[in-house]
């Protein structure tokens, strides 16, 4: 259950970045190939936010798909889990998407306008 | 705060462009119009008002892009603690296994028989007891136990404690035994030289596919309790051909840390790795 961890993670930096405003919305970004259960942090969020300026906060999760370049043949394949085999037939695939783990932005109440 | 705007500059907000590393906290106000035609006084320079760039756009809708890595904390830690042990030409190894698969048994064996050679000292991850840090103080080698209560794996955090406590000598090798779990271990480095997950024969051969982040970003696999093999049916090659489709690179040793088999190439690739 490392998600409870990352969660809390989360928590900690929005808390620094928002300095004591009220935190609406949160957007973070988890590949699928992440290891990371979307679900999980999304359980994990209001209780770690308790008490924080993060609570009653909207947590929205982008899933980026996985995605790997062949360095045989060059070819991009599309991957759901962390491996695969390409179609000329090597294992040997870099990965180009789907390991990310990432606040992309927040939404603060309190601006300067 | 800030009188002009009302932002609160006593936050002292700080926003880094992790892409450029571009810092801005200074407080100098300006105005500009928006293309609607509102004109905004604010404070220049609260990070988050940086010229010419989406930033900038954003936090008039109250949006900060952050583009911060959640685990960057842990891996900023573990830079710091893969420096610490290359200044003092320290290896460290971070043995990773699921419950029971003999990371203890292999580790005893493993420091009994090297001893001649190589200073190992020990960091033992368990969530709870003293027990395999017991087993391991029985060799006569210094080890510190980190008991992660409801963690399910270590942190580079726990290790740089850890590491104050060990206090492991010069040109000496350190031993990571990280909880039994093949899951979350994976996820965090440690500032380990090289992982090492240990699969035993009883534990089925699909493990590899079944937990591929666990085996892609590993350096070793030591399949072990062969001993165990003749009243298992567990298919060797199957399993090796599983844990190199995860893992192209992955090196295996088929060991038994019981009767012996096998740890010559183990402490072949530890002596040689040390020696680096």
């Amino acid at each position: 259950m490392h998600e409870l961890g990352i969660t809390q993670n989360i928590v900690a930096i929005v808390n620094e970045y928002a300095k004591g405003a009220k935190v609406n919305r949160i957007v973070v970004e988890i590949g699928q190939l992440s290891a990371i259960m979307p679900d999980a942090v999304q359980f994990c969020f209001d209780i770690c936010t308790q008490g924080t300026v993060l609570a009653g906060a909207t947590l929205e999760i982008i899933a980026i798909p996985g995605l790997a370049q062949c360095r045989q043949c060059g070819a991009k394949i599309a991957l759901d889990k962390p491996f695969g085999i390409c179609d000329c037939g090597s294992v040997h695939l870099d990965l180009i998407t789907g390991e990310e783990l990432k606040i992309k932005e927040i939404e603060i109440e309190e601006i300067c306008v | 705060m800030c009188v002009t705007c009302g932002c609160s500059d006593d936050a002292q907000t700080i926003i880094t462009n992790l892409e450029t590393g571009d810092m801005a906290q200074n407080h100098n106000h300006h105005t500009h119009t928006l293309p609607d035609g509102t004109v905004i006084t604010h404070a220049h320079g609260h990070a988050h008002h940086q010229d010419v760039s989406q930033i900038h756009a954003k936090i008039h809708n109250t949006t900060i892009s952050l583009e911060q890595d959640i685990l960057a904390k842990n891996n900023l830690l573990a830079a710091q603690n893969r420096g610490w042990f290359k200044g003092r030409n320290i290896l460290a190894v971070n043995l990773m296994s699921s419950p029971g698969a003999g990371k203890t048994t292999l580790l005893t064996r493993t420091i009994n028989d090297l001893k001649q050679q190589l200073s190992i000292s020990v960091i033992e991850g368990d969530q709870e007891t003293m027990n395999d840090a017991q087993k391991i103080r029985e060799t006569g080698c210094a080890v510190v136990q980190i008991n992660t209560g409801t963690g399910c794996h270590l942190d580079a955090s726990m290790i740089e404690k850890g590491l104050q406590q060990l206090n492991p000598p010069l040109n000496s090798v350190v031993m990571i035994e990280n909880v039994g779990n093949l899951v979350c271990p994976a996820l965090f480095d440690l500032g380990e030289q090289a992982k090492v997950v240990i699969l035993s024969v009883t534990e089925g051969e699909d493990k590899p596919i079944k937990y591929p982040h666990m085996f892609r970003n590993t350096e070793i696999m030591i399949l072990t309790k062969i001993d165990l093999l003749p009243y298992l049916q567990f298919d060797v090659d199957r399993c090796i051909a599983y844990a190199q489709q995860v893992n192209p690179h992955i090196q295996i040793f088929q060991v038994s840390a019981t009767t012996g088999t096998g740890l010559d190439n183990w402490y072949k690739w530890l002596t040689e790795k040390n020696n680096l």
